[in-house]
């Protein structure tokens, strides 16, 4: 009647689901795109943390000409007001990024939570929660961003806001649409039935399988605040003193770079940002297909399956 | 005589890819399975998860996926229909030999009319178009016990069963000589099981058509088929008319399976089979089944036993088959 | 503490063995006839309303109900096993639902060891949960991938506070996974469900409801997703724990070969009703019903020389939106006459019936 030891071979076929030790390696090893999502944004995060030891000059004092070119002492030249455009970007990486996840980190928290609790409860609670989202989701980002920083009056701490308010709309819908189909799982229910309340079974039922998507998310979610951010440093809604990615741009369209040629003041700006978005994307892109059942195409390849002679074999007897 | 369809030394492979999960890197799933079907026989292909019933029915109509590799022989009235890969196969589907799908009732296209359905595959193989396919599309459902004017009707709007009688209608949709149907009653209630299991005897009685059963099931087997084998581990592991290999089982296998199926009586006691069945991506020496027989010799820990004769149309692969085949029908 | 926790509470169990059965519960008298009944199921009704689209509620058409469970009642004894047989719309899976209480009822009484359960509130429910416990037909879905084995089984005990300490916790895991039959069970604990087969995913199921010491298990069809195989292994296994521990069952299943074999009673199920209810042995050999005799000549047999004429029914079981009038059977039943149409036929004994055996037929 028992079970014998041996009966501990791999399974039929089962596809292993999500752990949190295995699974964020397997997306690096399965995806090449991933590892240089990751690559990217490892890159631009120890960047920004080194960048007060080894930017070579300040960014916020004089250190030569107004629009010099390009040089062995200024790697990237140097902007309207002569400083040195390499430092500038580091020191501005570090408050685009931290902008960028500190916004990102007020969405996930709100979004995560409206997710969870709209799936898991249904009823009213999903429907007041839906039609919050649904208002907020149908406001165009940059005008509502406008219209806040003028009222609040232009800093760092409002625009995290902001785009933290903007950001978690997706994200709620997304998880919440996860946590229903996962609330039909039977060991959820199962777990309902042995008499577990719903704190348990959303802490340790739902929450972890709802885990990896929420990071695919997030990291998502950080390409579009880092990008919004620069949208609306651009527009000039952000407080000119700082030095961000986006303020660099702005003062270099302000103070017109590009008609005095200085292409430097401008391009290498839109090269970092292009690279940690697309970073971002290449990452979170990855882990959210690795979530998905794969779909075996196999029918459609064109390679077909293949014959093959059988050397010294005997077939059996009919 | 050279039977309608022979199945000669089939062997599958499937390739897997490089994973921390897997240790060797082919499965061999089909291992050397050889049977012959007569014109309107009903053959039975029976056997737990894993066995490679399914692999073997999907390998004679050549669908399977591209990291598989298959060797031995398909002969389709003489003709090897395998020889020349899926080119040569792709003339035969759905022609001489179709399919009805495991779960076949759910994997019909929800956004077409049934009978379109059913004419498609008409059209594609030059059968019949436009009007003619439909007016057969009509007959065909009435064929399977389905009204014909329910050819204008969405898969949603049929029951589970009436959907299954609509695949097996679409499998008849080319007039082949061969069903071959995978698991058609398992997730169908009792009664709508017995429905379907009745078309498919007629339909093999009215037309002539052999039908190759694969199931998990014994009794549906026991109750619809003539003939039949019991795969295990990738082999026939025995094969012969149902009778024998209920009254007269010559692989332990057979024996312990039927022993393992519950019946109305209730008069045996039901016992399971410890165990499970060997991984098929290692070399497996002597018996497959060794490690789970109640009656094993020192034999069947080196020496693979091959299928052999026991009697007219009765073959086992056991080494102790047929000269002790008195003791073992004691056991029964 | 309440009435029901009351009845309920458990007496202190030794540390290395599952819990032992509570002291109020436990006390029964000694005829099986004489004593209260584990459950006892009378005329439970459950109806879920079919939703309505705005035009239909706005035209204040009259609301559609689906009838799953139109009045049954049944009972089951300590030690006792029985199946609810029937197919797919029958109400089988709505009963046992409503009996755990993820369903509310519409009405009737479930009574728990005499006291009613039905329609409790979740809080009231709670105390109860320990007594019933659910298997579930899908071993593959039933267990949390991200728990180990441990994790699974431990999880009861830590909604109800048992088991003070870590070792004290291991020590009954280990005995409930080994009273399931996965031996040794340290090779267990660590393993993940995707490394374990069908079987025994099921047995670590059925050791996480064993932990609680329950008296009553429901199994919904336990085995029809296993192998055929490893299907009786199981099924012995239930076997023996109700024998072992008093441990009442009511299992749904499809397959009257299995009810024959393991069960005690039979209950057999079409369109929300009972239609026949007795022995197994009875049922089996001496079916009342016309519902009951026409699936027993369709369910294949083993032999293959047994081919019986089947009685197979045209068509299939109707929708339980649209009850039919009269006896619920009669648009399939071969035998239908005119009274058949008019009158709903109750559940008593028929005179040609064995004592004890129920069925719903004007005819039997």
């Amino acid at each position: 009647m028992s079970a014998s030891i041996q009966d501990l071979s791999v399974a039929e076929g089962t596809a292993p689901s999500p752990r949190r030790r295995g699974f964020f390696l397997g997306v690096l090893r399965d995806r090449k795109a991933a590892v240089i999502g990751l690559a990217l944004i490892v890159f631009f995060v120890v960047l920004a943390i080194v960048a007060p030891y080894i930017s070579p000059y300040s960014a916020s004092s004089q250190s030569c000409a107004v629009y010099a070119h390009p040089s062995v002492h200024h790697w990237l030249g140097c902007d309207d007001g002569g400083f040195d455009m390499l430092s500038e970007l580091m020191q501005g990486g570090r408050i685009s990024l931290v902008v960028g996840f500190a916004a990102t980190l007020v969405a996930m928290i709100i979004g995560g939570g409206v997710g969870i609790l709209s799936g898991y409860f249904g009823g009213w609670v999903d429907v007041s929660l839906m039609r919050v989202t649904d208002y907020l989701l149908v406001i165009p980002d940059l005008v509502f961003a406008m219209v806040i920083a003028d009222l609040w009056g232009a800093n760092l701490f409002h625009i995290i806001i902001v785009i933290g308010i903007l950001e978690w709309t997706t994200t709620a819908r997304v998880i919440r649409a996860q946590v229903m189909s996962l609330k039909e799982r039977i060991y959820v229910k199962r777990a309902k039935a042995i008499g577990a309340g719903h704190a348990r079974i959303i802490a340790k039922h739902i929450l972890p399988q709802v885990g990896p998507l929420l990071i695919a998310n997030t990291v998502l979610t950080v390409a579009i605040a880092i990008y919004l951010e620069t949208a609306l440093a651009f527009l000039g809604l952000e407080d000119p003193t700082v030095t961000t990615w986006g303020t660099i741009l702005e003062h270099a369209f302000d103070r017109t770079a590009i008609s005095s040629g200085a292409w430097w003041a401008v391009v290498p700006d839109g090269i970092c940002i292009a690279l940690v978005i697309v970073g971002c994307f290449l990452f979170g892109q990855a882990i959210e297909d690795a979530l998905n059942p794969r779909l075996k195409v196999a029918h459609l390849s064109l390679r077909r399956w293949k014959i093959r002679t059988l050397a010294g074999r005997e077939a059996d007897a009919i | 005589m050279t039977s309608l369809l022979e199945v000669d030394g089939l062997h599958v492979w499937f390739d897997l890819p490089r994973t921390a999960h897997q240790h060797g890197n082919q499965v061999h799933a089909v291992k050397g399975v050889s049977f012959e079907l007569q014109p309107g026989e009903r053959f039975g292909l029976v056997g737990e998860s894993g066995c490679g019933k399914t692999t073997t029915i999907l390998a004679l109509m050549g669908l399977l996926p591209s990291n598989a590799s298959l060797a031995g022989e398909v002969r389709l009235d003489g003709t090897n229909i395998l020889a020349g890969g899926e080119d040569s196969v792709r003339a035969f589907r759905w022609k001489d030999i179709a399919m009805v799908f495991q779960g076949a009732m759910n994997a019909l296209n929800p956004v077409k009319k049934v009978g379109w359905q059913i004419a498609e595959p008409m059209a594609f193989h030059g059968v019949a178009e436009g009007t003619a396919a439909r007016k057969r599309a009509g007959e065909l459902l009435e064929l399977v016990g389905i009204p014909a004017r329910s050819a204008e009707r969405y898969p949603h709007e049929f029951s589970g069963g009436m959907r299954q009688r609509a695949a097996i209608a679409m499998a008849l949709a080319c007039e082949p000589k061969i069903l071959l149907a995978d698991e058609p009653t398992t997730a169908l209630d009792v009664m709508v099981q017995a429905q379907i299991l009745e078309l498919l005897t007629r339909l093999s009685d009215e037309l002539g058509l052999s039908v190759i059963l694969v199931t998990h099931d014994l009794p549906v087997v026991a109750q619809m088929c003539d003939r039949a084998a019991v795969m295990y581990a990738g082999e026939i592991a025995e094969a012969g008319p149902m009778e024998a290999l209920y009254h007269d089982p010559q692989h332990p296998y057979t024996r312990m399976l039927f022993a393992a199926t519950p019946d109305l009586s209730g008069e045996q006691a039901v016992t399971s089979i410890p165990g499970s069945p060997p991984r098929l991506d290692r070399e497996i020496t002597g018996c497959p089944f060794r490690q789970r027989c109640d009656v094993p010799i020192d034999r069947c820990e080196v020496e693979h036993p091959s299928l052999r004769y026991i009697a007219s149309g009765h073959l086992a692969a056991c080494h102790r088959a047929g000269a002790h085949r008195d003791e073992l029908a004691g056991t029964m | 503490m309440s009435e029901i926790e009351q009845a309920l509470v458990p007496a202190p169990r030794p540390e290395a063995t599952v819990p032992a059965p509570a002291p109020g519960i436990a006390a029964a008298p000694e005829q099986p006839g004489t004593a209260v009944p584990l459950l006892e199921v009378v005329d439970l009704v459950t109806h879920y309303a079919v939703r309505r689209g705005l035009i239909e509620a706005a035209a204040r058409r009259p609301r559609r109900w689906v009838h799953a469970v139109d009045g049954i009642s049944f009972s089951l004894q300590r030690g006792e096993m029985l199946a609810l047989v029937g197919e797919s719309g029958c109400g089988k899976t709505s009963t046992v639902q409503t009996i755990l209480g993820m369903v509310k009822p519409s009405s009737g009484a479930i009574r728990l060891n005499g006291t009613d359960i039905a329609g409790l509130a979740d809080r009231q429910m709670r105390p109860m949960r320990r007594i019933v416990q659910m298997i579930y037909q899908d071993p593959y879905e039933s267990l949390d991938p991200r728990f180990t084995v441990r994790q699974t089984v431990e999880e009861p005990m830590l909604v109800y506070g048992i088991g003070a300490s870590r070792d004290g916790r291991e020590s009954l895991i280990v005995s409930a996974l080994e009273q399931a039959g996965l031996t040794p069970a340290e090779m267990y604990l660590d393993r993940y469900p995707h490394e374990l087969s069908g079987g025994q995913r099921q047995r670590v199921a059925i050791a996480a409801s064993l932990v609680l010491g329950p008296k009553l298990l429901l199994a919904d069809e336990p085995v029809s997703m296993l192998d055929v195989s490893v299907r009786a292994g199981v099924l012995s296994l239930l076997d023996s724990l109700r024998k072992d521990t008093d441990m009442g069952i009511l299992m749904i299943t499809h397959d009257l070969s299995t009810a024959a074999h393991f069960a005690d009673k039979i209950a057999v199920m079409y369109l929300g009703r009972i239609v026949e209810l007795g022995s197994a042995a009875d049922v089996v050999r001496n079916p009342q019903h016309p519902y009951t005799k026409a699936l027993l000549s369709v369910v294949p047999k083993r032999d293959p020389r047994d081919r019986q004429a089947a009685q197979i029914l045209t068509g299939e079981t109707p929708d339980p939106v649209d009850v039919p009038s009269g006896c619920r059977f009669h648009p399939r039943c071969p035998v239908a006459v005119d009274r058949c149409r008019v009158e709903d036929p109750q559940l008593r004994e028929p005179a040609a019936a064995a004592a004890g055996q129920l069925a719903a037929c004007h005819l039997a």
